[in-house]
């Protein structure tokens, strides 16, 4: 981590220690999120892939403190959003970041827009809730929003209400809102999941295409690794409320250190594979989090695992601007390695 | 009953039409139709996994389930094994649907939450009046271990598996008839890549196993390609090409299916040649383009697309597409 302190001026977002829990109703606590550590540069793209429940949106949300009760941040957690700790501030100084600072989109449309209001109106209440505007200058300026995220003839689409609008309209309306306040940060919750596969093209563009055209760092949740091959910079793989890989996007996937990486990459039909062949495919299913085996998470289902995986837990150990938390990566000839608490 | 020969197919759809009536005001009249299925025709052959791929609203599911009677056709015939199956009534269906058996999309909604695992799997054999109940348990126990569900879940609920173990039972209860012909409309696509896998690789192993047919119907191309031998890319209630999985990918010859295998996101991604991204969105079925239905969308249409509608014309190989320009879009 000392090689990233010299780019400490271009880190958007710093996450250190991230741990939330849920209580359950035989009162013990779930932890979701585990002790997680993320960075984010400005500018950039960062992929966060995982399976259902690994923790992937309850780490996005819990960037914004979107997390409700049963779920508590723990006390430990920093959230570091160009350079404030969001977890040190009150309700009213929150709402001012949401706007300007970070925004957010989620995958079902509807539970972000209300059904009742145009989405015109929506656009511009939100833009008049975080500066003072006129209605007049919100309007023109919803409008440019509307064709910045390409909806065709927004003039007379202003007036629309959300169900007169297709899912992929829908969720540009979103996108409009999230970043109607120019935000230096997009946090974009499987945006795409529900949409078809042409209409899922046309939005990872305009994200692409935005984030050049507005200078807005994006972090992208998403199950699809191929979603992230196509447009993040950066990958941390999530399994089990444990980050377990980290690193340069094109690395990652062409030389994933972790069996989890490796197994999820493998066990992705692609286009054109051997269709005699059979498909690999990581044995056994997700651990529950209330009852997780002792050491590696991974370990029951991974073919690689050894002694030590089942007694301690790896961490992430770095190498060089990467990490894998295995401890088939920490080679005791390798030079400068450190384990990374 | 004729005796199954190869390449007399198990199912034949001509001309098949299904079309929902679209009911408005005090005295619910018809004021239009959405023309989910627009005639198809099909043929899936004895022991072949036939591929029905497209986005949503295209029609794929409404086929699906016309093909096997769920949904009666608006016009068209259907003959499965030979015989013809749109006007069977009470009892023959009853006796046909026990050689074709469906596994469901979403196992959490289509699985009764009163009924234990194992009744669910028996229930088929319950149905038809096979075996005393003693059989009919060990029957659904001996397909429970086949799909790999162990003999303690017999007792549990629906509520109580994952997801990979509910899309499992949905499996074992389709199975348990023996039937000749499943339909699996998107039984994967609810699960996680990592138990995704396990299924595709289990449906593989028991379509070897039990002689098995299937209709393999998914939104998702590479899976398609993957598991089906031939596929039938829909749009908009049409076939608009049809080939073999390895045609399909080598030589796509329609603009809509060169894009759609463009558009998948694709972990090699970076090796890829350029994207092609459509422009605009899927046209209402209730009222299609004139013409070719894709036309709105194409990259290469021409006046000639909006006035005289394609038909799908064999190019040889078994490859048929519905294009006035075929394989002259490449991206």
């Amino acid at each position: 981590m000392m090689s990233q302190r010299s780019d400490f001026d271009s880190e958007l977002l710093r996450i250190e220690h991230l741990t939330v829990s849920f209580a359950t109703s035989g009162g013990r606590r779930l932890v979701a999120i585990d002790d997680i550590e993320l960075t984010l540069s400005r500018g950039s793209i960062l992929g966060l892939v995982g399976e259902s429940g690994c923790g992937k949106s309850v780490t996005a949300r819990s960037i914004l403190q979107l997390v409700k009760p049963p779920g508590r941040i723990g006390a430990a957690s920093r959230i570091w959003l160009d350079g404030r700790d969001l977890t040190r501030l009150s309700p009213d100084e929150l709402r001012r970041v949401r706007g300007p600072i970070a925004g957010m989109i989620f995958q079902e449309p509807s539970t972000a827009i209300n059904p009742m209001y145009t989405v015109g109106n929506q656009i511009s209440e939100t833009i008049r809730a975080h500066e003072r505007v006129s209605g007049r200058v919100a309007r023109t300026r919803a409008l440019e929003l509307m064709s910045l995220v390409r909806i065709p003839a927004p003039n007379r689409r202003y007036d629309d209400f959300p169900h007169q609008m297709s899912g992929g309209m829908r969720q540009r309306v979103m996108i409009a809102i999230a970043i109607a306040c120019h935000p230096k940060l997009l946090i974009a919750d499987e945006p795409t999941t529900a949409l078809d596969v042409t209409i899922q093209a046309q939005i990872l563009e305009l994200l692409t295409n935005l984030r050049s055209q507005l200078g807005m760092a994006i972090l992208i949740i998403t199950h699809d690794l191929g979603i992230v091959a196509g447009m993040a910079d950066r990958v941390a793989i999530m399994y089990a409320g444990r980050i377990v890989e980290q690193g340069r996007t094109e690395e990652v996937l062409q030389d994933p250190k972790h069996p989890y990486t490796q197994g999820l990459l493998k066990s992705v039909p692609v286009l054109g594979m051997d269709r005699g062949a059979r498909l690999p495919s990581i044995p056994g299913t997700v651990p529950n989090l209330i009852d997780l085996p002792p050491g590696c998470r991974f370990a029951p289902r991974c073919a690689s695992a050894f002694e030590k995986c089942r007694i301690e837990e790896p961490r992430l150990i770095q190498l060089s601007d990467r990490g894998a938390a295995c401890w088939l990566c920490e080679l005791p000839t390798r030079p400068g390695t450190a384990v990374l608490g | 009953m004729t005796s199954p020969v190869t390449n007399v197919p198990l199912l034949e759809a001509r001309s098949v039409y299904k079309h929902f009536p679209v009911r408005r005001g005090l005295l619910q009249r018809v004021v239009a139709k959405v023309r989910a299925v627009d005639g198809v025709d099909l043929e899936i052959l004895p022991l072949e996994t036939f591929g029905l791929v497209g986005e949503s609203g295209c029609g794929k599911s409404t086929l699906g389930r016309t093909l096997v009677r769920l949904l009666e056709p608006t016009s068209g015939e259907i003959r499965f094994q030979g015989e013809a199956i749109t006007r069977l009534q009470g009892r023959e269906t009853k006796r046909i649907r026990r050689d074709m058996q469906f596994i469901f999309q979403d196992s959490a909604t289509s699985l009764n939450p009163r009924k234990t695992i194992g009744e669910i799997v028996a229930e088929g054999l319950l149905i038809h009046n096979i075996g005393t109940a003693r059989e009919r348990h060990s029957r659904a126990l001996e397909i429970m271990n086949r799909v790999g569900l162990g003999p303690a879940l017999a007792d549990r609920y629906p509520q109580e598996c994952s997801g990979g173990q509910r899309q499992r039972v949905g499996i074992a209860r389709a199975l348990v008839l023996e039937p000749k012909l499943v339909i699996a409309d998107e039984p994967v696509s609810s699960l996680d890549v990592s138990i995704q896998s396990q299924v595709l690789n289990l449906l593989v192993d028991l379509r070897q196993r039990f002689g098995l047919t299937y209709l393999f119907i998914a939104h998702n191309l590479a899976v398609v390609t993957y598991i089906a031998d031939r596929v039938a890319v829909m749009y908009l209630g049409k076939v608009v090409e049809l080939a073999t999985s390895e045609d399909l990918l080598l030589n796509p010859l329609h603009p809509y299916t060169v894009s759609l295998l463009s558009a998948i996101p694709d972990v090699m991604a970076a090796r890829r040649r350029k994207r092609v991204i459509l422009a605009g969105e899927i046209p209402s079925p209730m009222s299609p383009p004139s013409g070719c239905h894709f036309r709105t969308r194409c990259p290469i249409a021409q006046p000639i697309c909006a006035e005289v509608e394609p038909t799908l014309v064999s190019g040889g190989r078994g490859h048929s597409v519905a294009c006035h320009f075929p394989g002259t879009f490449s991206g």
